[in-house]
């Protein structure tokens, strides 16, 4: 949800979809697909699974979308129906409730990042690599539900701290407090492995 | 006054996001002027910050946006039967 589309009028499009154009529907949703299936796959972890939650969303904000009073954007209420769509599906498949799941890690606590000397930047081409992504997705689905629901929204879907507040019904305060544990969690985890899969030889040895 | 490197471990987050009061920034920034470890820090955690809003890292899979307005269409068509139904049509 980071690219803007300036000649959108969602409201207008909401109010045609009630007031009977329901086909319209298609078009509202259109720049929301890739958002709605990331979050998704980053709780269900299985692909299957992330286009299932993905549908349900989408089928239950079509139809619960007279509820939306517009008092957030389209967009910040689709994900918290796509997060509520993955959390409760999780409670249905898992005979550990989540919050306990959500304990393992705990609020309070200090996260040591991890050390390095220097860092040498990985270029976003580096993304073009499978297991670089891969190691990516891996480690925000290492984080506690907590903490991967902040980083997702903030630092994925380029939420500001407001909008991801309203999204998840928590303080601006909290999500900081979260966001800063879950990119400490992540630069932990994947600090030491990028530099690791960061060989300057591999990728400049054609050029 | 100075501060140990603990300290600018818990503000790195919202240094990133020019969140810090204009004193705090200044004090982290100093400290970041010497210290190699919390710059490479910062520098991993920023770069890490920046790949994990590329749109590349989650794939889509072949045919989901497809199947996706298939099954709205469903719904919209069953939602637009019930409608006619329910105004006597």
């Amino acid at each position: 949800m980071n690219v803007e589309h300036p000649d959108r009028d969602e409201a207008q499009m909401i109010a045609a979809i009630l007031a009977g154009d329901t086909r319209q529907y298609h078009e509202l949703i259109r720049p929301y697909e890739r958002s709605v299936y990331k979050m998704a796959l980053s709780f269900m972890k299985n692909e299957p699974d992330a286009e299932d939650v993905a549908q349900e969303a989408f089928l239950k904000a079509f139809r619960k979308l007279a509820d939306f009073r517009g008092q957030a954007k389209f967009s910040t209420w689709l994900i918290s129906i796509t997060l509520n769509e993955a959390r409760s599906r999780l409670r249905r498949q898992s005979t550990v409730p989540m919050e306990s799941l959500d304990q393992v890690t705990g609020e309070g606590g200090h996260i040591s990042p991890a050390l390095l000397r220097d860092w040498r930047e990985v270029p976003s081409e580096a993304l073009e690599r499978k297991e670089i992504r891969a190691i990516l997705v891996e480690a925000i689905g290492h984080l506690s539900p907590l903490y991967r629901e902040v980083l997702l929204l903030r630092d994925v879907e380029e939420f500001s701290i407001e909008e991801t507040a309203t999204a998840l019904t928590i303080t601006p305060g909290t999500v900081k407090v979260r966001l800063h544990r879950a990119r400490m969690m992540m630069q932990k985890e994947l600090a030491p492995k990028l530099k690791n899969a960061n060989p300057r030889r591999r990728w400049f040895q054609w050029s | 006054m100075v501060i140990e490197c603990k300290h600018v471990w818990n503000y790195l987050s919202d240094y990133l996001d020019d969140s810090l009061s204009p004193e705090t920034k200044e004090l982290v920034q100093r400290h970041l002027e010497h210290c190699e470890i919390c710059s490479a820090i910062l520098d991993s955690t920023r770069n890490i910050v920046v790949l994990t809003a590329d749109d590349r890292v989650f794939e889509l899979p072949i045919g989901y946006s497809e199947r996706l307005h298939a099954r709205l269409a469903q719904e919209i068509e069953s939602n637009e039967a019930r409608t006619r139904k329910d105004s006597g049509d």
